[in-house]
This record gives structure tokens, sequence and C-alpha cells, in this order.
């Protein structure tokens, strides 16, 4: 059965740790001079908080500690201390981490996930951030009677991509989502390949970016996307040969209508080498697309890929002018199979602060508007559309199908899943100081290829269960039934519990 | 080719220690002394830089660290931690917030906009300039350049009144005469404050930062001193005395002059065209409800550019104020339907606190805004509205040096220059006159949030 197969296609967890000697959690669990090393907190707590030490017991795991709600267990070691030894209070540090967006909670629910594989128990909300709008307002319905059960291997989350009906092959993946470009320049090799890793472990894609293709990732062929980008850097034919999906990027949520700059710093020889420029100087990619002048371009620039590589889908990535609509449709017509679009929540490289903030529509409002308009165009059935720029948690994902998009593509979740802590200074001095977002060799060094591919894999491994089960919920034997389901989705400001039949989950 | 508007920036800097989001904490007692001590490791190399401000006893640390965390994950004693700072959130109030204060003390400081990775970490959305997103050309557009392209963008902004046609009589010489218009290479003119600490150094420091931004500083008239004499072809003087009492020599090499509105207002006006013909005057009055009605009426008799002034926070005089985006629509709305919109120049003012804002205003109708508070704020001020109250500057303003402050000045309008610039490329628009009023390449909450997440969960 083909649901089953999408099952048996998927990895497998393992337990990752974080790479840091102290995991950053919502709690921090001291143990006071008046310790015995009695070693009963070791033995009692089933998180693995503690581990023995010679002295007194080292607090080993604090992040996976339960936090206050475990006073009502049995095993709460604050209570069974005998010498009343273990302090347990609010981690101080914890409410600096991230932004609105990617909440504490949010980051601490994602390092979970990567590190267990496991949904949160530490009383985390993994579900919403705290942006006070969009898909932080946005919640499911439920229907009240549970209707027959279904088994979690009935339920698929394969999407098929190409939509079209036009004689290219078809290009199905497993789960509703891709990874998005982020260029070897921008992130280190190593973060660059445990994305392509995970996307091949996971049967979907993962796409370049701009800065061309490294040779480390010609064994993923099958496995990635490359973008054509308006810099055009690293753009060759035998590169858009070897894919099945090409990706055009006309603009870029985290900057919309503005182009691409790599500062000097991050254009090492290698970075330099792929992009045919010279290294230590910036490099700007401009905008827009230099060649396309009008729809009519845009449609010769869509030939031109389908002449160059005759079994590639083409993608077309776009940001929310107030007009997406149109500019969706106009991509259909130019022969795109799909039609990406791209919110301003993304994104690794240097932007200016006014136009992530400010320009164009916020992704939450962009995919049910064109969702609607290319279906009283008639052609929603054939074009996919993909959602990005904005997706962090699983619940975003849905959300985002439910508002009309096929499928999502990802980037900074991943990068959270390597933890990042979104501090948003990927672009200053050497880069990341956390070793993601850099061409530092130093800084690179301080990931491991395994350790961040089977982070990345848990991380997603975990969302998919959750997919399941939201659909399970609402009674869907696949994600497909799941799109433009306005009826299953209300936003809090304008709905309320007592006006519907369902349970609306607060 | 006429000669590019550039604003010269340089580094210009704090002169107190900055006040951070956040804050390090780390203790000594229980350290191992590691041959490899996190604080060595620093990527920024905060521990190295660290130095006491001997003035204030504040350290440099947590202006230099940039939240990374490595060292409070790396210490194997977790002596290493990191605090909110209370400074921090009491900063400013709720409209001029914390992060709002200390990205432009960043802009006044650096003279480079505020830039960063990781895309947009803020709230969905929020009240007044909040409230709005503007459009983008995806592929067709004026300005193709991208970014080399932005130098060929004009926000040259006229104030003045605009004839709706020339005339010319039987032998087609020009029969009538265009009034006099002031243009200024940047949509922003720099306002009286509505509180600050005494002493000339802040306005000196105003006045010569319109005058290298080429600009003007609208200046009382009661405090205009023998000193600000050299700044004349920068000064707005704003009337809140005689004109009698204003030298002749004075008022004949002015080139703006605001005068408060009045029922005789457009009168004054006419008897001060008398004494100096190449005269601009605006007519300076609070925004309020009845502000549509009012400026059709003195616009049809004859005024040349009038200045709605909002509160500190863009409220307008009311019970129930309209904020001054929405109420700046509804004036431009009102002049259009009138027929006279391209006749005035219409002035916005109070509760701009952004380069956003600017654009956004704009493109609510405003022909360009005038700037206040933030002119203090880019010399440090931390809107503690002590000096409200007669309480001593806690940054020391009384005495700031004019030439100082003048760079900081220049810096933040820079800065503020520069995104405008982001925004209309975004948008393909090659001059900031034509952004005035282009409500249609805006997005607006109220619309979007209607349209879309208001009808969602209805079943059928």
């Amino acid at each position: 059965m083909e649901t089953k197969t999408d099952t048996q296609m998927l990895p497998e967890v393992k337990k990752i740790p974080s790479r840091f000697r102290n995991a950053l959690g919502k709690y921090r669990v001291t143990i006071t001079k008046e310790c015995n090393n009695c070693g009963i907190c070791v033995k009692l707590c089933p998180y693995g908080v503690y581990k023995a030490g010679s002295k007194k017991p080292r607090v080993a795991a604090e992040h996976l500690c339960l936090g206050f709600p475990c006073s009502a267990n049995e095993f709460y070691c604050v209570n069974k201390c005998p010498e009343k030894a273990i302090q347990l209070r609010l981690n101080p540090a914890f409410e600096i981490l991230g932004d609105r967006r990617w909440s504490p909670d949010l980051l601490a629910s994602t390092w979970h996930m990567a590190e267990t594989g496991e949904i949160p128990y530490q009383g985390l909300n993994y579900k919403t951030g705290d942006s006070g709008g969009g898909f932080d307002k946005l919640r499911f319905i439920f229907p009240r009677e549970k209707g027959p059960e279904i088994p979690d291997e009935e339920v698929s989350t394969a999407i098929e991509l190409n939509r079209s009906g036009d004689s290219r092959p078809g290009v199905r993946i497993p789960v509703p989502f891709y990874l998005g470009g982020m260029s070897f320049g921008s992130v280190s090799i190593v973060t660059m390949l445990s994305r392509v890793k995970a996307a091949a472990a996971l049967n979907t894609f993962c796409c370049t970016g701009e800065g061309g293709y490294p040779e480390e990732l010609i064994p993923y062929d099958d496995h990635m996307i490359t973008q054509v980008a308006t810099g055009l850097f690293g753009v060759s034919e035998e590169s858009l040969k070897r894919v099945r999906i090409v990706e055009f990027k006309y603009a870029q949520g985290a900057k919309p209508g503005l182009g691409g700059h790599l500062l000097g710093d991050k254009v090492t020889p290698r970075v330099a080498r792929m992009r045919e420029a010279v290294a230590g100087s910036a490099l700007f990619s401009p905008f827009p697309f230099h060649s396309v002048y009008s729809v009519e371009d845009h449609k010769k620039h869509v030939d031109w890929i389908k002449q160059t590589n005759s079994r590639a889908l083409v993608s077309v990535k776009v940001s929310t002018p107030t007009d997406v609509d149109m500019v969706a449709v106009g991509s259909y017509y130019a022969g795109a199979h799909i039609i990406q679009l791209d919110g301003s929540y993304g994104g690794t490289g240097a932007a200016p602060d006014i136009a992530k903030k400010n320009i164009a529509m916020p992704i939450e409002y962009a995919v049910p508007k064109v969702h609607k308009f290319l279906s009283e165009e008639g052609i929603r059935d054939k074009i996919t559309i993909i959602a990005s720029g904005g997706i962090r948690s699983a619940y975003d994902m849905a959300k985002a199908i439910a508002l009309g998009a096929n499928g999502v593509c990802l980037g900074t979740a991943d990068l959270v899943a390597l933890e990042c802590i979104r501090c948003h200074h990927c672009e200053s001095g050497r880069g990341c100081a956390r070793g993601i977002a850099t061409t530092d060799e130093q800084l690179t060094n301080l990931m491991e290829l395994e350790w961040a591919t089977q982070r990345i894999i848990n991380m997603y491994l975990t969302w998919r269960r959750q997919l399941v089960s939201i659909l399970k919920r609402l009674g869907m034997k696949s994600v497909t039934e799941l799109v433009g389901r306005f009826d299953v989705i209300g936003h809090l400001d304008y709905i309320k519990q007592e006006e519907i039949e369902g349970e609306l989950e607060l | 080719m006429p000669a590019k508007y550039h604003i010269h920036t340089a580094q210009a800097a704090n002169r107190f220690q900055l006040i951070t989001r956040s804050g390090v904490i780390a203790w000594e007692e229980g350290c191992l002394k590691c041959p490899s001590c996190v604080k060595k490791a620093c990527v920024y190399k905060v521990y190295e830089k660290r130095g006491i401000d001997s003035r204030q006893m504040l350290e440099s640390l947590d202006s230099v660290c940039k939240d990374c965390f490595r060292c409070v994950q790396g210490c194997p004693k977790q002596l290493i931690q990191k605090g909110f700072n209370p400074s921090y959130k009491a900063l400013g109030d709720h409209y001029w917030t914390p992060e709002i204060i200390s990205g432009l003390w960043y802009q006044a400081e650096a003279g480079r906009i505020p830039v960063s990775g990781g895309g947009y970490g803020g709230a969905f959305s929020g009240p007044g300039f909040d409230a709005m997103w503007t459009d983008m050309s995806e592929i067709v557009r004026p300005t193709r350049d991208g970014i080399h392209g932005r130098e060929y963008i004009s926000t040259t902004t006229d104030i003045g009144r605009k004839l709706m046609a020339l005339e010319f009589d039987e032998t087609g010489a020009l029969s009538v005469t265009p009034p006099p218009v002031v243009e200024i290479p940047l949509p922003l003119l720099l306002d009286m404050l509505p509180w600050s600490p005494p002493g000339m150094g802040i306005k000196l420091a105003i006045l010569e930062g319109a005058k290298s931004l080429g600009t003007f500083a609208i200046i009382r008239q009661s405090d205009f001193t023998p000193a600000m004499k050299e700044y004349l072809s920068n000064i707005a003087l704003y009337i809140d005395g005689q004109v009698s009492d204003i030298e002749p020599s004075v008022l004949s090499a002015l080139r703006l002059i605001e005068l408060p509105y009045s029922k005789e207002v457009i009168a004054a006006q006419n008897t001060l065209k008398i004494t100096n013909s190449g005269l601009v005057t605006i007519i300076r009055m609070d925004l309020s409800p009845d502000s549509a009605e009012e400026v059709v009426r003195l616009t049809k008799e004859g005024a040349e550019a009038i200045h709605l002034v909002a509160d500190e926070y863009g409220l307008e005089k009311s019970d129930r104020p309209l904020f001054i985006k929405e109420r700046t629509r509804d004036i431009h709305l009102r002049l259009v339907e009138a027929g006279v919109r391209d006749q005035i120049t219409l002035i916005s003012g109070g509760g701009i606190a952004m380069a956003e804002h600017v654009a956004k205003q704009i493109i609510c109708g405003s022909d360009l805004l005038s700037v206040d508070i933030p002119l203090l704020i880019a010399m440090e001020c931390r809107v503690c509205r002590r000096c409200k109250e007669g309480i001593a500057c806690p940054v020391e303003l009384e005495g700031v040096d004019p030439v100082w402050g003048a760079s900081r000045i220049r810096n933040l309008m820079a800065g503020w220059h520069n995104q405008l610039l982001e925004i209309l490329g975004a948008m393909g628009i090659r001059e900031v006159k034509r952004l005035r009023g282009e409500m249609g390449r805006a997005m607006f909450f109220e619309d979007l949030e209607k349209d879309i997440f208001a009808t969602l969960g209805r079943r059928g």
C-alpha cells in the first residue's frame, strides 16, 4: 500500500544530546553544599537530569527537568532529598533567548524534539510563538465526536509536487515539506550537508540556495533543488541538468524587493571559487532579475530551464506583494509547477530590519489569498503552492496547509534544531558564534555532520507524528484533504468557542 | 548632471555607557581556573575588551556581548549567566519603546541602518504604524538597478503652493506668477521639541544638523538669538510673538515662516508676503477631527503649506483620538475629493519615531514630516521626561556639544534617508513625491484581517 511505503521510507529516531556542556532549559536545578551524596535524586529522576558524582551528583541535563509540575509526582527530587539540598527555579536566562516569533518555549521545544524525537513534556508551548497574530492566533477546530479510529500507518503525509498534468515525471515526497535554500557561504558546509543528508533520509528535497552546487552534494542529486537567483552565482547547465527540481528565486521574504548581500568576510576562497568571484569582497545579488522585464520574459525564463533539463520541475519563489495572487497566476501560465510564497520571517543573511518588518504581507495572509484566487481561476489543481518564511513547527505547517498551501518549505527550524538561539547575529564578524551560519573554519568545527543530520531528522520525524495526530483528530486520512480547509481553522480574535460546533484548541 | 544628494556619516561615539537589553552575570566563587576558560574563547572578545567606565562605574561588557550564550553553555561550573536588564525595560514608554530608542541610538552612533540576520522576529502587527505593510514589485519595475540604483531615487520634496496650470497672455508671455517654493532634499523638517533640558547646545546641534542635511529646523521666535543668524537659510521661524518684533534683515532673509493657526491666519500670511514675497508660510495647527474640513477651507483660501501636529504618541486632539496615519488618510482623501490636493503641501508631525513611519505616513497622504523626539534620542536621550519636571538630565543634555550633537542627528537622518530608499526601491518608485498618497501600494491590517482571518472557521 502506498501510504505504508511512505512510513517505511522514513528513518529512525536516535537520541542526540546538546553539543554544549550546559544545555539551555526553562528551569535551573542546583545542588547546595548540604548534599550528602546519598544518590536518591539520581535514582529517582526518570528524565536523567542527574548523573552520579564523587562528591555530589552532577546536574547533567536540567533542560530535561519537568519543572514545578513535577511536585505532584512521587519521584519529585526536591521533596525527596533528605538534606533539602536541591533547588529548583526558573532559569533567568531563558527569557532572553529568541524573539517574539521564536519564543524561548518554542526554541526549547524544538531542541527537545531534535534531541529526543519526542514531543516536549516540560510544560513548553510547542504549538505557538508570542507574535500576537497570524499563526500564533490561529487554532484548529476539532470535531467533538470522535470518528472511527484511524491507525497511524493509514494516514498519508505524502504530496505530489507535479500537479500540472504535463509529460514530466511526478515527484512524490512522503512528507509535505522540503528544505529551503541556504547557500554555501551563508551557512557552513556542515550545516548545508546535514540539511541535505536529512532531506535525503526523509526522501524529500533540499535546495542549494544561490551560492552554487558544491561537489559534496553530487551524491544527493536526486534530493537537490538547484536555485537560479538574480545573481546567477554558481548557475551552470551542468548543475541544472543534475536535479529533479529547479527553483527560480525572484525574491525572498527576508528582504522583499532588495538584493542579496554576502558580506566580504564570508567570501572565503572556497566560496569565491564556487561563485566565480574574488575572495574577501562583498557579493551583491541584484534585484530583480535583469533578464526579466515582463511576464513574457518570465515565461522565457521558465522555458530555458525546461529546455535545458527535460525532466525537471520548475519552481518559482516569490515574496508577498499586494498582488501576489496575480504573480502566482502569471507563474502558472508561464509553466511553473510550483509556486513558493516566501514570507519575511525566515532567512540567515543580513537584511535591513526595515525590510523584514515592513515590506510585503505576512505569509499567513498571502497563502489563503493565492489559494482563493487560483481556485477562482480554475487552475488551483494544476499547481503546487509551497509556503515558506515563517513555518516554525508542525502546527504552523498544518495551519499553512489548511490556509491553502500543498506543503511547506523550511529552513530556520533546521537551524534551531542545530541549536540556533535566534540571536540575529548571523552576519556579524566571523559569522554565527555557534558555528551554524558561518564559513569560519574554527567555528564550523563546533558541529559534526552526523550529529547535525540526526538532529534535523529527529525534529522532522516528531513534526510528522504531530501532523498525523492533527489529521486523525480532524478525521482525515491524507494531508491532501487538509489543503484550503478554511472551515477547520479559526482565528482567536474573530471566533469564539460558543459560536462553533467543534472544539477550538486553546 | 546635478550633484546627488549624499549625507556624510561618521561614527560618533556614545558619551554614556549603552543601556543594553541583557547583562552578563559572572560569579568568581567556585571558579576552577580552567586553562581553556570559556571567557578566553569568546568570539566577540567581550571579556578581552572589557573596560570600566569610571564616571558611571559601568562595564563595557554588556554592550559588546551579542547573546550567543557560548560562555553560559560552556562554563563547567555554570558560573556565567545572562539576565534581562531592568533599566532597559524601563526605557521610554509604550510608544517610545526600548527597541525603538536603542535602534535610534545605534543609527546615531554608527551612521548605518540596522541590519540583522535571521529573518523578522517581532510582533505580527501592532497599533498605529505597525498595522500596515508596504508593497514591493516582484518582476517589472522602473528602478531596475538594485542596490546600485538607489542613488537615482529622489527624496526631494517641495514646500509651497502649486499652480494647477500655467496661463499665458495673447503675446505668449506667462500671465501668472508661480508662487514661491522651497525645495528640500529629504522629506523631513526638524521640529521644536515637546520637552527638553534647557541650554543652547541642543538648539545649536539641531540647527547645525539641519544645515548639513540641507533642510530646516523650526525655531521659536522667542528662542531666536543673534547667534542663530548664520543659520537663517535653514530656519523656519515659528511666530510666537509679534511679526513687528523681527528684525527686518532677518525677516527678509527667511525662506520659511510658520504661523500658528487662528481665524485670521490667511490675512497674516498675506501681510507677511508684502514684506518678503519669496517667503513660504506654513500654518501650524493641532491635528483634530476637524482638520480635514479646516485644511480644505484654508487651501481654498490660499494657504501654501499646513503643518498638522499630533501629540508625541501620534494622537490627534480629541476625546477619542484617531492615530496620525488614519486622520491623515481622511484629510488627504478629502482634499482629493475637493480637487485641491496638489495645491497644498501637507506636513505631519508627532509620533514619528522610526524611518518606516516616514514612508508609511507619506503613503497615507503627507508630503513631508516633522521630527522632534528622535533628535533628542540621537543625542542619547532616554525619554525619561525628567526634564519636563525640571529634574537634571541623566545624560547631561544641557551641556551637549553642538558639533557632536549635529553629527549624531546627521547620522540618524542619514539612516532614515537610506531606509526610505530601501522602501522606495522595493516598490520600484523613483521619487518620494510619487509615494505620497499611494495607499494602493500599501496593505492595511484591518482590511487583510477582515478579508482573510475573519472568515475562517465558518462551516458550509
